[in-house]
């Protein structure tokens, strides 16, 4: 499939999935009553409840859902391997505790754009300390378990911070945060969030040859002319950016940029530069899709989105994890 | 007139010296074969011509230009670089493997220019490889990819190669398949350096040997100057009876010393 026709179709399934979303909720609504609201045609209730709720929940599902896939797929391409993701790197980890940290302190209150900006400095250091690390370590494998380091460290510190939670309202707060939801976001969160995501994905955009480059290691990509301490920064800024403030709009969610990717991969022929974008634009469905779940879900409380996410991305890691061939490290 | 030329080239990891004072030069028309034991330092002096390891002392010279001071970008479109190992990350299809090698001209994968294009298909073409270029690159035999990656080396249309034991681990027909194609890029006018292991192959195809030991080079001379069984003993420590008549080499390994 060319990758214009398979942006078309993910870009028509980006769409449909989220006037969908906008249909569920706890007052359901047919289709024409979305539609005339997403148009600005029906009553003022049914326009709160779109333009307020629904359409900001599902749009930030959906923004954090590319950041993830996006940043998954250009961290794969630039570590050659298909298991390499924000989250099982302790990206969103680092960017989670650094945010609660935040939170911690009531620094967040002080001025909305300190949550993002701590978010993406939690992830820029993981993604920055992975990369030069990666340059010293040549086993990936080796990379991955350093990522897991990463991440239990962060869920040590994160326990601890709950542990001192000074009142039980902080600590829901940051369960919250822990778990990963787009419940109750506004366009508010999104404006605050979104430019960060949008220019995260457009380094990643920017780097995307490299990557495929990439592919015969990294001493034929510096013969074919790639500079390889270049691209590994412009990846590491990117990924670290989007991923950052995908965490301050949702919190932790993850494994969505491994399945993604891996999905895409065979549709693309395995190329790493043209999997970028479609993968960004599965993963955001991916979310979106999931969240729908989420609100179906005949539960007491509402399942967070990061645990729903977990809970199928998981296995697939697992999956992919042992069917991989083992190619090259 | 494009050329290569290494002037002093030392590289130095920790108190070891690798590679020691090399001087060296490729010009079109000519291959140039590296020869030496396993730890010669024959690697290292290749990616420090390339400037992907540092050289601690020394200059290499590109067309007359400090080679290790040049963006990765312009090198690649003089040189090009087939390293020993030559891993894929992912199984992609013949023809992006080949058309990575546009990568310095701006080429990306799946929306090639017209000239990007032409050279795809001329090096698919001279190293015979149209019946594969549409499979998976996972399914290929050790020659096979062997000859999808000298077409990617080639498709830069660069006009030096430098070739990091292209023949190694392939069975003597494809040695002589692959061979055949360096020969043949010279004689399209192209300049070659060409680390190899085959002494034979070597000498039948190299215009000049280079010879290397613990670093330094201790000869540089065309196969009739230097093939012999002193440097044979010398370079890699085994005794052989090295005798030649006008259709090549004959060397017979005796023993190790």
């Amino acid at each position: 499939m060319t990758s214009r026709r398979l942006i078309f179709i993910l870009g028509v399934a980006s769409l449909v999935c989220i006037v969908v979303a906008c249909a569920f909720g706890s007052t359901p609504m047919d289709f024409t009553r979305v539609v005339s609201a997403l148009f600005g045609l029906s009553s003022a209730g049914d326009h709160v409840v779109i333009w307020e709720i629904r359409l900001p929940r599902a749009l930030a599902a959906y923004v954090v859902g590319a950041a993830l896939g996006a940043s998954g797929a250009a961290l794969q391409g630039l570590l050659r391997n298909p298991l390499a993701e924000p989250g099982v790197l302790g990206v969103t980890a680092t960017a989670s505790l650094s945010a609660t940290f935040a939170l911690y302190y009531g620094l967040a209150a002080s001025s909305a754009y300190l949550l993002p900006v701590y978010a993406i400095a939690g992830a820029l250091a993981a993604t920055a300390l992975l990369a030069a690390a990666a340059t010293r370590i040549k086993s990936v494998v080796t990379l991955i378990l350093l990522g897991v380091g990463l991440s239990s460290f962060s869920a040590a510190a994160m326990s601890l911070l709950l542990n001192l939670a000074p009142n039980p309202f902080s600590l829901t707060d940051m369960i919250n945060w822990l778990l990963g939801s787009v419940a109750n976001r506004s366009f508010e969160d999104l404006r605050i969030s979104m430019p960060f995501i949008v220019a995260g994905i457009a380094i990643l955009f920017f780097s995307r040859r490299g990557l495929s480059a990439l592919t015969l290691g990294e001493e034929a990509a510096s013969g074919l002319g790639l500079n390889l301490s270049r691209q590994r920064i412009v990846v590491v800024v990117g990924a670290g950016v989007a991923t950052g403030a995908s965490v301050a709009l949702a919190g932790a969610i993850g494994f969505v940029g491994i399945v993604a990717p891996h999905l895409i991969r065979p549709i693309v022929a395995y190329d790493p530069a043209r999997s970028l974008l479609p993968s960004a634009m599965l993963a955001g469905v991916i979310l979106v899709i999931a969240d729908i779940g989420v609100r179906l879900l005949p539960t007491a409380t509402e399942l967070k989105l990061g645990v729903v996410a977990a809970i199928i991305g998981a296995p697939a890691f697992i999956w992919i994890a042992v069917s991989r061939r083992v190619t090259y490290d | 007139m494009t050329s290569l030329v290494a002037n002093k080239v030392s590289v130095r990891a920790g108190d070891t010296m690798i590679v020691d004072d090399a001087s060296l030069s490729i010009k079109p028309g000519e291959l140039v074969a590296i020869l030496g034991a396993n730890g010669a330092g024959k690697t290292s002096l290749l990616r420090a011509l390339l400037g992907i390891t540092k050289a601690s002392s020394g200059a290499a010279y590109i067309n007359g230009e400090d080679c290790f001071g040049m963006p990765p970008s312009k090198r690649a479109k003089i040189v090009s670089y087939l390293p020993q190992r030559r891993p894929l990350a992912w199984p992609l299809r013949v023809r992006d493997v080949i058309a990575l090698g546009r990568f310095a001209h701006g080429a990306a994968l799946g929306r090639l220019s017209s000239v990007d294009k032409a050279a795809v298909e001329e090096a698919i073409e001279s190293c015979k490889l149209g019946q594969l270029q549409g499979r998976s690159t996972d399914n290929l035999s050790g020659g096979e990819l062997a000859r999808v990656h000298f077409a990617r080396a080639i498709a830069a249309k660069a006009p030096l190669l430098i070739a990091d034991e292209p023949v190694a681990e392939l069975d003597p027909r494809h040695q002589i398949l692959v061979a055949d194609l360096i020969r043949q890029f010279v004689t399209n006018g192209g300049g070659a350096l060409v680390v190899l292991h085959e002494v034979a192959l070597a000498a039948r195809i190299a215009d000049r040997l280079i010879w290397m030991k613990n670093g330094r080079i201790i000869a540089d001379g065309t196969p009739q100057e230097t093939l012999n069984s002193q440097i044979m003993e010398e370079v890699y420590g085994v005794k052989a009876h090295v005798s030649s008549d006008p259709r090549g080499f004959d060397i017979r390994v005796e023993a190790a010393t």
